[in-house]
């Protein structure tokens, strides 16, 4: 099937054409941020991280970087840093430019102070908007793209109608050789026996119902109660009782396509089809890791309504709860309650959704988008030292 | 008059809601191909639980045909079932304490 795309130096597909302003530390964060807000189309993505982490949480940070200036959707990334932070610029900017895209590293150190950098910086961004405004779209196969379903603000409306039908529109994507990946472990936790049923080998569904282990060990090792956290207040008063309950209904998202592979967060997919991706509950986090992970499009249920978009990523909104599409017309693309109220099939609302994916895909804005909703956070796991 | 509430698998032992349900009223549900009417205990909110069955304390709830939790006390057949009778049995590092 075939979409209008924007081809990348190394034949990926991006439906969108950023110019990213990318601190690699906090430090460089604010910075970041002022010179995007010099120059229309570009776009910063500040984040807390960078400096200071060891190990595990380093190499995270870092292949977080990396990947989301990786992200087909980005055209040209500038990398600002301050100069002496733990995630070093000019190895974020080497490993991004592998994909063949122009990337250009400053840093505050270097440029001598706050002000000098975004001069530089925001000359840097005015030429790289200016150049990537005439790259035409072309035709270009729907294999290429990588579609990231999340859900946040549940209700049990979403296990019943809005993620079951996101389901059916990810095995659509797949059966026209796509990729899609489903996130958050946590809520994953009291359905990984069911997912791992469908996992293509044995290595495989070991490395999900490890993934879940390790996140529950992590709550038991607290000595806390995860319901301070899972379900959350609002999931309980939509009706969502526990994490098994929660979990159950997630795992309708993931549709019927057998499971690919495990990623770690923030990896990309070495293959197409469905993949996991071990990523927390805290949806502006996981979408993050899905971004740098190379998704290109998200799709978002949310029973109770949450007006969460993304920096890089087109995100679709669909509730299956009328009451709350209804309330919050303003951020929501797609009624998926008209199951409920309506009696309309889950397979029918799955191609709907499908078929609204097209058409963003090929350009059009979602709500998320048009708000310039921008949350963006990475996903840390150690303290930082 | 429709459903006011959705079975999600015949294993289950609880429904959910499809709209606001009254204390006293009777429910009309699918299970497979039947109709099962069940009269409620108490009122139940659109998206909330009513047990299908009696549940003794310490026994498993099921929906989706698996284990979402423990009922913490006896549960009756039309009750209300929600956090203050069903409790979470995964992640919980306060009952390792």
């Amino acid at each position: 099937m075939k979409i209008m795309g924007y081809r990348r130096e190394n034949g990926k597909i991006g439906i969108r054409n950023h110019v990213v302003i990318l601190p690699t530390s906090v430090c460089s964060s604010e910075t970041a941020v002022r010179i995007s807000r010099n120059v229309e189309g570009s776009i910063a993505l500040p984040h807390q991280h960078g400096c200071c982490q060891v190990g595990a949480d380093h190499d995270q940070t870092v292949r977080t970087l990396i990947g989301l200036g990786s992200n087909p959707n980005v055209a040209k990334v500038l990398v600002v840093g301050l100069g002496c932070e733990g995630a070093e610029p000019t190895y974020v900017a080497d490993e991004i430019r592998k994909t063949g895209k122009t990337v250009e590293t400053i840093t505050i150190q270097q440029c001598g102070g706050t002000l000098k950098t975004i001069e530089k910086g925001t000359r840097i961004a005015r030429d790289m908007v200016q150049s990537v405004a005439n790259i035409p779209r072309e035709e270009v196969d729907m294999d290429e793209i990588v579609l990231g379903i999340e859900c946040g603000g549940t209700d049990t409306t979403s296990g019943i109608a809005a993620n079951p039908a996101v389901g059916v529109s990810s095995d659509i994507l797949i059966k026209k050789g796509g990729t899609a990946m489903l996130s958050e472990t946590t809520e994953l936790i009291g359905a990984e026996h069911i997912l791992a049923k469908r996992a293509v080998n044995r290595e495989v569904a070991e490395k999900l119902i490890e993934i879940v282990d390790r996140t529950e060990k992590r709550a038991m090792s607290l000595g806390v109660d995860i319901r301070g956290s899972q379900p959350t207040p609002g999931n309980i008063e939509g009706g969502v009782i526990t994490i098994e309950e929660k979990s159950l209904g997630c795992i309708y998202k993931a549709g019927s396509a057998p499971i690919q592979g495990v990623l770690e967060y923030a990896e990309c997919p070495k293959g197409k089809g469905f993949y996991v991706m071990d990523t927390p509950g805290q949806d502006i986090e996981s979408i993050t890791g899905m971004l740098a992970g190379g998704a290109q499009i998200i799709i978002f249920t949310t029973g109770r309504g949450t007006p969460t978009g993304s920096p890089i990523a087109p995100v679709i909104k669909i509730t299956g709860n009328s009451n709350t599409y209804n309330n919050m017309i303003d951020n929501m693309d797609i009624n998926a309650g008209k199951i409920i109220d309506e009696q309309v099939s889950i397979e029918d609302l799955g191609k709907e959704i499908f078929e609204e994916m097209v058409k963003v895909c090929n350009g059009k804005i979602t709500k998320a988008e048009a708000l310039k909703h921008r949350e963006f956070g990475i996903y840390k796991i150690a303290p930082t030292f | 008059m429709g459903l006011k509430a959705i079975i999600a698998n015949s294993k289950d032992n609880v429904a959910t809601a499809i709209s606001n349900i009254v204390k006293k009223e009777k429910v009309s549900m699918n299970l497979e191909d039947d109709i099962v009417e069940i009269v409620s205990n108490q009122d139940i909110p659109f998206g909330h639980k009513m047990s299908l069955k009696d549940i003794k304390k310490g026994d498993d709830v099921i929906k989706y045909g698996e284990v979402i939790g423990m009922a913490t006390q006896d549960i009756n057949r039309g009750d209300y079932v929600h956090i203050h009778n069903v409790e979470s049995k995964r992640g919980r590092g306060d009952l390792t304490k």
